[in-house]
């Protein structure tokens, strides 16, 4: 082969690889809309389920997703970033620092249904929160800590170091350079980060079930301590049931999951942009 | 005033400045000027103690301004900074808009200003107010090297300081831009202590009233610069401005 083909095929090569994501994901879309699509009308978004299928709907499941995605982020963001900022901006680099630093990387890589059991025996059993919307949501936040810390680390890092010389030069404080010029400097990647691990927590299951999420939940949770369920987990009800008409419902339920998570990509994506308005 | 005594900077184990002392005037502009690595700007940075951030780096003797040694514990440097400005190799204007660039510094010093003005009077100090008064709200960073750089001085100006430090300030600059920054050092000169190192010597002694030159962490020589440049008394000065090495 020439060098001119070995071009030729090296680019092909890369370009197949970058289409195979998109054709699983054609795949899945086709498969779950030709099933599901049917079933997805207004009855369906505004009905709590049930064990007949006309009549079962994912508002529960809906309102418990979004309700636990939003107590996730409250918890999981300033403690992710504020991790980081300390670690980048403060922490000097001794032993201990680099042990905990070691530890973020491995709680990253730990599996999921050991978040769920250590939600459930610490947040459910010791702090005595049962199976509520705080012990699921303190669970997901643990799980999207370290995803958060390490990226935000990351960006943080790739911050120029005269932009902090340029604001201490001008006699601001370490906090006030940290958080007016390296913050909002380092925030599109921060929220890359943020983007990444709340979408995961969108779709989280295996969780969720040990802390007590799959349950038959009729109404919508009004406190943070009310029981509740989540999308992922209603179709993961749905498709364990014999019936064929459950299946198209689940169908339907991914669809929903994938819109909802779409519409919070997107509202992340367009306040990275809007934050990175003075970058060229 | 600004005045060092007895002044030694060792990076780890390696000593880079040698034992300094020199004072330098108000209203005056005196170039630091040596080949690469000699601790000019180790020296410059450590006036306004930007050497903090740097782990390894360690200060002996001391910087005298406003009366008081900087490296005094308890100095409040923050305050010390406000009003020995500085202005970098790169510029580095902040990612904001240019307006912002010069509220910024007072605001955090809970400086009471008033913006406008504040913003017009240090753009015109710097010879920028022409160029941008148009476009105050759009980002600095869509300005070229030379504005940046001459915003970077009217964000120091606009703290209104004692003293500039400027570390080889035209460095990444073209010529044209090179030549608006040293008309401008000439005009600061009538109010300011301006401390300059350049490794460019016609620049030195196209803009400086005064001349140091460094060789391996040590002050070699320090006269007015025309005699530094006409007739210096040692060996070593005569050969770098003369460009046998260096």
């Amino acid at each position: 082969m020439t060098r001119h083909q070995i071009d030729f095929y090296f680019r092909l090569l890369c370009k197949c690889s970058s289409y195979f994501a998109l054709f699983v994901l054609a795949l899945l879309l086709y498969h779950v809309i030709g099933q599901g699509y049917t079933w997805l009308d207004f009855q369906f978004l505004s009905s709590f389920p049930s064990r007949f299928p006309e009549k079962a709907g994912i508002k529960a499941a809906i309102f418990g997703s979004l309700y636990l995605v939003a107590l996730t982020a409250m918890f999981a963001i300033p403690l992710g970033v504020g991790t980081a900022l300390y670690l980048e901006e403060y922490a000097s680099k001794n032993r201990f620092n680099r042990i905990l630093q070691v530890s973020i990387a491995n709680l990253a890589g730990m599996p999921s249904i050991i978040y769920g059991l250590l939600g459930m025996l610490v947040f459910g059993k010791f702090f005595m929160l049962e199976d509520s919307l705080l012990t699921g949501a303190l669970t997901l936040a643990l799980m999207a800590l370290p995803v958060i810390t390490i990226s935000s680390q990351n960006s943080i890092q790739s911050v120029p170091s005269s932009l902090r010389e340029a604001g201490y030069a001008v006699g601001a404080l370490k906090y006030q350079v940290v958080f007016f010029q390296v913050l909002p400097a380092a925030l599109p990647g921060i929220m890359t980060g943020i983007i990444l691990s709340i979408s995961r927590s969108l779709g989280e299951t295996a969780p969720l079930i040990v802390v007590g999420a799959l349950s038959y939940i009729a109404f919508v949770p009004e406190s943070v301590m009310d029981p509740f369920t989540v999308l992922p987990v209603q179709i993961y009800n749905w498709t364990s049931r014999p019936k064929e008409e459950f299946h198209q419902l689940a169908a339907a339920g991914i669809i929903a999951l994938l819109i909802v998570l779409f519409l919070l990509n997107s509202m992340a994506i367009y306040i990275r942009n809007r934050s990175s308005k003075w970058r060229l | 005033m600004l005045s060092i005594e007895n002044l030694s900077i060792f990076y780890g184990e390696k000593q880079a400045v040698f034992n300094i002392s020199s004072e330098y005037k108000d209203k005056s502009v005196t170039a630091i000027i040596g080949p690469s690595g000699c601790g000019k700007s180790t020296l410059l940075r450590s006036i306004n103690r930007m050497n903090d951030f740097i782990p390894t780096c360690r200060v002996e003797g001391k910087v005298i301004f406003e009366g008081s040694d900087v490296y005094r514990p308890g100095t409040d440097v923050a305050k010390m900074r406000r009003q020995v400005g500085m202005v970098f190799q790169k510029p580095n204007p902040f990612p904001k808009s240019i307006y912002d660039n010069i509220t910024w510094g007072p605001k955090v010093n809970g400086m009471k200003f008033n913006s406008d003005e504040l913003v017009e009077s240090s753009l015109k100090k710097a010879a920028l107010w022409d160029e941008v008064k148009d476009r105050l709200k759009s980002s600095a960073l869509a300005l070229s090297g030379g504005q940046q750089q001459r915003l970077c001085i009217a964000r120091a100006v606009a703290m209104s300081p004692k003293v500039i430090l400027m570390d080889e300030p035209c460095s990444a600059l073209d010529p044209r831009s090179t030549a608006k920054v040293e008309d401008l050092i000439g005009e600061l000169k009538a109010n300011y202590n301006i401390i300059i190192v350049t490794h460019n010597m016609q620049q030195a002694a196209r803009v400086s009233d005064r001349t140091q030159f460094f060789l391996n962490g040590y002050l070699i020589e320090d006269n007015d610069t025309k005699t530094v440049f006409t007739k210096p008394s040692k060996k070593e000065t005569e050969d770098y401005i003369t460009g046998r090495f260096g």
